[in-house]
């Protein structure tokens, strides 16, 4: 009975040596991994907009806990706020506030401010760089459509130093529900006499192209001569898009950038006291970019629903955030939470409770 | 009369189909020149074998996404291949000619028309959505039963072709069926099943679409087959469309490294079965 | 005692292999089953909202027509681009290519076969895409853009670049079968034409294409079953937006299939009604594409049973 040949047998051979030696890696580095921590997954989700700084401090406390495993999916504010009611995420990243009715379905959530950041009127004009002057009605006229061309006579008239081209343009907003488009909008109610489509997540935009997330915005907006959107600070900076001055209440075009945008934060702070969800846009001041926000970290107060050693690795990776996390947030172009919001992040993030007992 | 001779004819036609023949050939070589031109600037150790860096920061690598790979792989071979082979036994030595036979022939070339995405979304209902949780394990059962059309066909094929005289013979001895499959047919056709299995391995490694909302993806390395784990073939996508340099770069030389190990096996099997059938 | 434990033996792998294959066909008849279990919230409340027109995430809206139709669209004109492609392939590699150009073409042709569909995907959005949107549809644009149908403005992520991809992709599939079809021309019937001095081409044209002619329309719709079912590529170049036909018929507008929404919207989708209509357009595709494969298997049956008689 052997029809076997030796080729044949030389090769099931080989084939059986690489499954042992992959079987040996896989094990080695089982051992390798499995340490003394509590290991934890933790799923989260939310806003684009402070991805680039979550994705950071997961990874650098990754380095630190090997164990904990926190991963954040760039998905929107709205999803990440209705993956958290579903509690298909543990925490989740939100640039917008709970809304009352929000609150009175799904009660117990604590607001956790984790950072803040600009929102940058970005355009492709070409042969335009930065700096380009705008103010709140002429943002809302060109998004609303009432503006449709580059060089029209608002816009040229507060930008004596630019030639501006004839050329379409082409707006280009988010297709998801996002709290970068409630923070837009928000400034826009806020600051603009002429802004008409209300504020929120969504809003029925009559012009223009849908993108999903800012990193969608960002590459839709790349590709698209006579294009301008609405992206987080560092979206722009990091593509290289140009981006505009906006005038704010102190009657200056203000650049955005890193320091402009903290001092719109810090000259916010003090409203958070009172009330967390305070909407901040538009603060007055010298040297304020006036479309600044918070971004928000929402999570259950009481983490009973998971294993406990999630419940605790959510509560030290938030209290680690609000802390020693800040310390990168600078890096990225993200200011750093001023000390007064610091302090009301910690009074909420000690209202974590497991069981009944206090997480923190 | 005619207005061109057919000489000059037969030369306008092979022009066209020397251009037509060039619009095929052009995007393949064209395809293969950019992943080679922008993947090989980003290859090294580190990119290899070290965790991906967050967005917006540059570094890290794809390590985990290679180990996330073979994982599922093994594990998709493991339901995919036995089950492949057991089938196309089924296939050419008990049923070749049976009604239910040919029902399961049926069946199982439909099933490698399913789309592959269609084939994710079943393991998606029936692993995440019951379990309300991403896991590795229903990754592993998308690729696992797109495997199994292909290892069935192989082997199906490669025992119809063993002669019948070999079956007869052993009948004749009294040697009982399973052992005339076994050790006599499914021996003569080990070339062909190893070659098919060895083909599906190589096709699931390209495939994308059933782990994006299965497998979905990860930042670290994977602790367990029950977990989101990443995977060469998400990690492509995901950097491709991130629009964040650094990582689109990454992306490329993801690329490379699966393009060279599923073209690798092809070009395996493709030799390994030249010498063994002369080139048939 | 000997005799029985072989008779055992000999049933139990019986029984192994069946049963095999009946986890097969199990398997098979389950993904009808979890699709449809899982699209009867969305079936329920309301049966005709995946034909509507508009998909908003955000309202609870979801009609998935842009995408069955962009489907539809993109195959065909896919398929519509192949033919030429891989019949003038096919001929020239049957009839006048060299052996070493031979041996060349068929490494190619494998080639092309295995490439993942993520690497087109990714080729056709940071290569193709600039190049299409620059040096087709801007020339096109502004030349016959007055026909709606290739109206401005030129967005490199388009429905024409992701049949365009989808083009190469299924290429190879249909040249491999129609090589493998107009070898296999009956010799006497060639030999008989050259003999009465008929140039190469008219050989082609009057006996090989003819006689292969059922197969090659198997092998293209086969092609086009798996072009319906494409989806990285596709997700990754054609702009994924629902434009595409209602607000703007032009084929360089960006547009969306059934399998780019599953791929884009699916992991990311918490609203459970949004999960079930993409996992009902994902229904919709499965009973789509086993038709279409399946008159290709029907075709395929038919010549083979041709040939036997022949």
């Amino acid at each position: 009975m052997s029809f076997k040949n030796r080729k044949g047998i030389s090769k099931i051979l080989a084939v059986g040596i690489v499954a042992l030696v992959l079987v040996a890696a896989g094990v080695f580095y089982y051992t390798q991994i499995m340490g003394a921590e509590q290991p934890a997954t933790v799923t989260a989700g939310g806003a684009s907009f402070p991805y680039p700084l979550i994705s950071k401090w997961t990874s650098e406390y990754n380095k630190l806990h090997p164990l904990i495993q926190i991963t954040y999916q760039s998905v929107g504010s709205g999803a990440g706020q209705n993956g958290l009611f579903a509690k298909t995420f543990d925490f989740a990243g939100s640039d917008s506030p709970l809304s009352d009715s929000q609150i009175a379905q799904n009660p117990g959530i604590l607001h956790i401010p984790e950072t803040g950041g600009g929102i940058v009127v970005a355009y492709n004009i070409p042969n335009i760089g930065s700096g380009m002057n705008l103010t709140a009605d002429i943002i809302a006229k060109i998004f609303q459509g009432n503006i449709t061309k580059w060089n029209d006579p608002a816009i040229a008239a507060i930008n004596p130093a630019l030639t501006l081209p004839d050329l379409g343009i082409v707006v280009i907003r988010r297709s998801d529900s996002s709290g970068t488009t409630d923070g837009f909008t928000t400034y826009l109610k806020n600051a603009s006499s002429v802004w008409v489509l209300g504020s929120g997540k969504t809003v029925n935009w009559p012009t223009g192209i849908g993108a999903s997330g800012n990193s969608g915005v960002a590459s839709t907006l790349q590709q698209t001569p006579g294009g301008v959107g609405y992206l987080e600070f560092f979206y722009a900076k990091n593509n290289s898009i140009p981006y505009a001055k906006v005038l704010n209440r102190n009657g200056q075009f203000v650049e955005p950038t890193l320091s402009s945008i903290s001092k719109a934060l810090g000259a916010a702070a003090p409203l958070l006291t009172s009330d967390i969800r305070a909407s901040v846009v538009n603060m007055p001041g010298d040297g304020v970019y006036p479309i600044s926000v918070f971004t928000y970290i929402l999570v259950y107060k009481d983490l009973s629903y998971m294993p406990e050693a999630r419940a605790k690795a959510v509560a030290n990776f938030l209290w680690w955030v609000i802390h020693d996390g800040q310390s990168f947030s600078e890096s990225l172009l993200y200011p750093r939470l001023p000390s007064s919001v610091v302090t009301i992040a910690e009074t909420n993030l000690r209202q974590l409770t497991y069981n009944g007992r206090p997480l923190l | 009369m005619r207005l061109i001779s057919r000489r000059s004819k037969e030369k306008l036609i092979i022009a066209a189909l020397v251009a037509l023949t060039g619009a095929a050939v052009i995007p393949l070589l064209w395809i293969v020149a950019s992943i080679v031109w922008n993947g090989v600037s980003v290859m090294s150790i580190e990119f290899l074998t070290s965790l991906p860096a967050p967005f917006g920061s540059t570094g890290g690598g794809i390590g985990n996404a290679i180990v996330g790979t073979l994982i599922i792989n093994l594990f998709a071979s493991g339901l995919g291949i036995p089950l492949g082979i057991l089938t196309g036994i089924y296939l050419s030595e008990y049923a070749y000619d049976s009604k239910m036979g040919s029902a399961v022939r049926t069946v199982v070339e439909s099933l490698s028309g399913v789309p592959s995405i269609v084939i994710g979304l079943f393991a998606f209902t029936l692993i995440v959505l019951t379990f309300r949780h991403y896991t590795g394990i229903a990754a592993t059962l998308a690729l696992g039963i797109m495997m199994i059309p292909l290892v069935a066909k192989a082997t199906e094929e490669s025992m119809r072709v063993v002669s019948n005289d070999l079956r007869e013979a052993g009948m004749a001895l009294g040697i009982p069926k399973y052992n005339i499959t076994t050790r006599i047919v499914l021996s003569m056709a080990k070339g062909g099943v190893i070659s098919g299995a060895l083909l599906a391995f190589a096709r699931i490694s390209g495939e994308t679409a059933p782990l994006l909302f299965t497998a979905l993806f990860s930042f670290y390395w994977p602790t367990g087959i029950n977990q989101p784990i990443a995977t060469l073939q998400v990690l492509i996508y995901n950097y491709a469309i991130s629009g964040f340099a650094d990582w689109v770069a990454k992306a490329w030389g993801a690329s490379l490294l699966l393009v060279l190990v599923v073209i690798a096996i092809n070009v395996a099997v493709r030799t390994l079965g030249r010498k063994k059938y002369g080139g048939a | 005692m000997n005799k029985k434990s072989i008779f055992f033996k000999d049933s139990a792998f019986k029984y192994l292999v069946g049963g095999a294959s009946m986890v097969v066909v199990g398997f098979f008849a389950m993904i009808f089953v979890m699709l449809a279990i899982r699209s009867y919230p969305s079936i329920v409340n309301d049966p005709l909202m995946v034909f509507g027109s508009t998909w908003d995430v955000n309202s609870g809206i979801f009609g998935g027509l842009p995408a069955i139709m962009g489907t539809l669209a993109s195959s065909a004109i896919a398929v519509a681009f192949a033919i030429p492609i891989s019949l003038g392939m096919s001929v020239f590699f049957t009839e006048y290519a060299p052996r070493r150009v031979r041996a060349a073409l068929s490494v190619v042709i494998d080639i092309m076969a295995t490439i993942p569909s993520v690497i087109f995907g990714i080729w056709g959005l940071w290569i193709i895409a600039p190049l299409v949107k620059n040096y087709v549809q801007e020339p096109i644009i502004g030349s016959i853009g007055f026909i709606p149908l290739f109206s401005g403005p030129a967005y490199g992520l388009s429905l024409f670049l992701a049949s365009l991809v989808l083009t190469f992709m299924i290429v190879p599939i249909i040249s491999s079968l129609t090589i493998s079809l107009l070898s296999s021309t009956p010799a006497e019937l060639r030999e008989a034409m050259i003999s009465l001095g008929a140039t190469r081409w008219e050989v082609v044209r009057h006996v090989a294409l003819p006689f292969s002619k059922l197969g090659i329309f198997a092998a293209i719709i086969l092609a086009l079953g798996r072009a319906l079912g494409e989806t990285m590529a596709v997700t990754m170049v054609i702009g994924n937006s629902f434009m595409w036909p209602f607000s703007s018929v032009s084929l360089f507008s960006p547009a969306s299939t059934i399998t780019s929404k599953i791929a884009s919207e699916l992991y990311e989708a918490v609203d459970m009604l949004h999960v079930s209509s993409l996992i009902e357009l994902g229904l919709i595709l499965l009973v789509i594409t086993l038709t279409v494969n399946f008159s290709a298997r029907l075709i395929i049956t038919r010549i083979s049973r041709r040939g036997a008689t022949q």
